[in-house]
């Protein structure tokens, strides 16, 4: 099969090809990851992303080396695509040292400064917040890179979502707000949440620009997240955009999800998968080969093989990490300056 | 030495600063024109412009997440909250945020920020403006909470804080702001560490452990208490977290006695908690139990008598001395 030069977004049949990859690897991490759980070898909570992928991999492709991404606890996928090595991702699950937190985050506090993913946060509606001030540092240092912002369906009904979209508008910080509406905030779905139907109308009390974006579709997600970054970057101030998705799984590990219609479900799966639908258009722009796709799903199967044996390799943290890290100077955990005889 | 007020050493503090460091900035409710809540701020937008001192909305959860965010993207922010009482809403980024950033993302992320904020009683302002809530923040490891009683300390310490690379909690006394003292020449540099305390007065027979306004209380009562022939030390902590425990203890193995006075409630509180650390660390040197002078343990009424009957008051410390200093050891 001859391939021709695509014109998807403007994108290079690299740069198409690159987006599938990671979409898959995030996939099968996070299949992968559920296993282990299961297996005990992770703990606590988890939260799969499994079903948006296309929303992380298509927002951050639009995103700089130096911009920076801010999320919730449901971040594996945008710690992977904004380039934690996934077996830093993994070996963070496992509570091992390697991982990008030393294993003191777990998976809901995935951190890298070098790569600019400055946290997963685990209190609902918290990093919208914290962009506000992130993109002010950029602006008071004249950088010009911007802060992107990955929150739930849920966030929108924190005062924090009030707080951080009137104050971004008001100081015309760059920000780009991403709410990741998957339709539900653990079983409360979004129509018996939000007062008002969509998100348009709260964007308009902010003079916020908004779109509604198929988080589905991965190449409306990068075009739409392409407009708000360079308004962004151009100084004209934050957007905010309606991405929406569903989760394949349940809330957590924990949450076997019975309050989601069975047949919802299995529609969402069978036609809204990202992932299929992607590797279709890219079919259809003649963009992919068949032995290409062979590739690369082995090439997947092996980072997240290694991913594993990496963790499951990796030391769990020394005890003496416990009291390191509270501070910065560390006077002050009492129970470690006056050790008992 | 100059004798200035609380309130402009602090000023000086912050203009020093801002004048050493361009990473410094302010932000704040009706941080500029007002010059914030108690003046504080006053004039430091004509030196700086709007650019680094910052008029926000009224929203304080905002305004801590910004300083956050903020310190977390290299800058060095000054958070003024208009008092500890509004803190409540801003308690979830403080406590959340600013005290874990650092640890559960394995050391890489600093957050080198000061929140400044007035706390307190006495001044009639009812249950909601006239509380101190220093215990509450100082039990979240990952904070440091300070408690400054006089001015040159003000000064001082703010500028350790501003300079220091931990999120600290500047906990400024409503009634303090137009108290004077000696302090050093504008830009003659001086800095106070942010985890030692000072002995206020020396005294050999009971140990007065205390911060911020309380200080001042137990100065006055140990002055009276020496008539009696009693020589009380009086204990300035300033900081509660880190507390300087080791001064502590020197003086409670000096004096055998202990007293703690402070103004906030009794239980679960900051003076519990040293009194319990003083149990653990300095039991044998003991000759009387600890006593605890503290603020009643009731919303702060309103009425002028009432609320004067709440905080502790110097005859309140010298009836705890006389309770657990023998009659032998006065002259
Ligand atoms: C402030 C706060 N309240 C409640 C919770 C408990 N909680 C965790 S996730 C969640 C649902 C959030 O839903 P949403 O924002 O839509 O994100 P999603 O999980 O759907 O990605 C809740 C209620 C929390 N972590 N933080």
């Amino acid at each position: 099969m001859a391939i021709r030069q695509v014109a998807l977004a403007g994108l290079s049949r690299e740069q198409l090809l690159g987006m599938y990859e990671e979409m898959l690897l995030i996939r099968r991490f996070e299949e992968k990851a559920a296993e282990e759980y299961t297996m005990g070898k992770i703990g606590g909570f988890m939260h799969l992303y499994i079903g948006q992928e296309a929303l992380g991999v298509g927002a951050i492709a639009t995103l700089g080396k130096e911009d920076k991404v801010i999320s919730h606890y449901r971040e594996h996928g945008h710690a992977i695509s904004k380039g934690i090595a996934p077996r830093q991702v993994m070996a963070e699950l496992f509570g091992r040292i390697d991982g990008c937190s030393k294993g003191k985050g777990g998976s809901m506090h995935m951190h890298d400064e070098n790569v600019g993913l400055l946290g997963g946060y685990a209190i609902v509606g918290a990093q919208i917040v914290l962009a506000c001030g992130l993109a002010f540092a950029a602006k008071y240092q004249n950088q010009n890179h911007l802060i992107m912002t990955f929150f739930g369906d849920g966030a929108v009904d924190e005062g924090a979502f009030h707080e951080g979209l009137n104050l971004a508008s008001l100081w015309k910080l760059p920000v780009v707000y991403i709410c990741e509406n998957n339709q539900y905030s653990m079983g409360m779905s979004v129509e018996k949440a939000w007062s008002v139907p969509d998100l348009k109308d709260r964007a308009a009390a902010y003079a916020m620009p908004y779109e509604k974006v198929d988080g589905m579709d991965l190449i409306a997600v990068y075009e739409a997240c392409k407009r708000a970054t360079e308004r962004a970057r151009s100084g004209e101030g934050p957007t905010l955009l309606e991405c929406i998705t569903y989760r394949f799984r349940g809330h957590s590990m924990a949450d076997p999800a019975s309050y989601r219609p069975r047949d919802e479900v299995d529609r969402w799966r069978a036609s809204q998968d990202p992932i299929p639908l992607y590797l279709e258009k890219l079919r259809e722009a003649k963009a992919i080969k068949e032995e290409e796709i062979k590739a690369i799903e082995d090439r997947v199967d092996r980072v997240v093989q290694d991913a594993v044996e990496f963790a499951d390799a990796s030391p769990e943290p020394p005890l003496e990490e416990l009291y390191t890290d509270v501070m910065v100077g560390d006077a002050n955990a009492i129970s470690w300056r006056y050790p008992r005889q | 030495m100059r004798t200035i007020t609380y309130r402009d050493a602090l000023r000086e503090a912050m203009r020093e600063e801002m004048r050493r460091d361009e990473r410094v900035f302010i932000l704040g409710e009706d941080v500029v024109g007002y010059g914030g809540t108690y003046a504080v701020t006053k004039d430091l937008d004509k030196e700086f412009g709007e650019k680094r001192v910052l008029d926000t909305p009224l929203a304080e959860e905002v305004i801590t997440a910004t300083a956050i965010g903020a310190a977390m993207g290299g800058l060095r922010p000054i958070a003024e909250l208009m008092t500890m009482n509004f803190s409540l809403l801003a308690s979830d980024q403080i406590v959340n945020t600013a005290a874990k950033a650092h640890y559960m993302f394995g050391g890489q992320t600093r957050i080198p920020l000061v929140i400044r904020m007035p706390a307190g009683g006495g001044a009639q302002r009812g249950a909601q403006h006239s509380q101190s809530f220093e215990s509450w923040y100082a039990h979240v490891p990952g904070l440091k909470v300070v408690m400054p009683a006089t001015p040159y300390d003000a000064k001082g310490m703010l500028k350790s804080a501003v300079r220091d690379d931990d999120p600290v909690l500047f906990i400024e006394h409503e009634l303090l702001y137009g108290i004077k003292g000696e302090v050093p020449d504008e830009d003659e540099e001086y800095l106070v560490p942010l985890d030692r305390g000072t002995v206020r007065r020396e005294g050999s027979d009971v140990s007065l452990i205390t911060f911020s306004r309380m200080a001042h209380i137990c100065l006055q009562a140990a002055e009276e208490l020496a008539k009696e022939g009693i020589e009380a030390e009086v204990v300035d902590m300033r900081s509660i977290r880190p507390l300087d425990l080791d001064l502590a203890l020197d003086s409670v193995k000096k004096t055998n006695r202990a007293i703690i006075v402070e103004e906030g409630w009794k239980y679960y509180g900051t003076g519990q908690g040293i009194a319990s650390l003083i149990y653990e660390y300095a039991f044998d040197w003991m000759d009387a139990p600890i006593q605890h002078v503290s603020g009643a343990d009731v919303p702060m009424p309103y009425a002028k008598n009432l609320e004067r009957a709440s905080l502790p008051v110097r005859s309140d410390v010298m009836q705890a001395v006389r309770a657990i200093v023998p009659q032998k050891a006065r002259a």
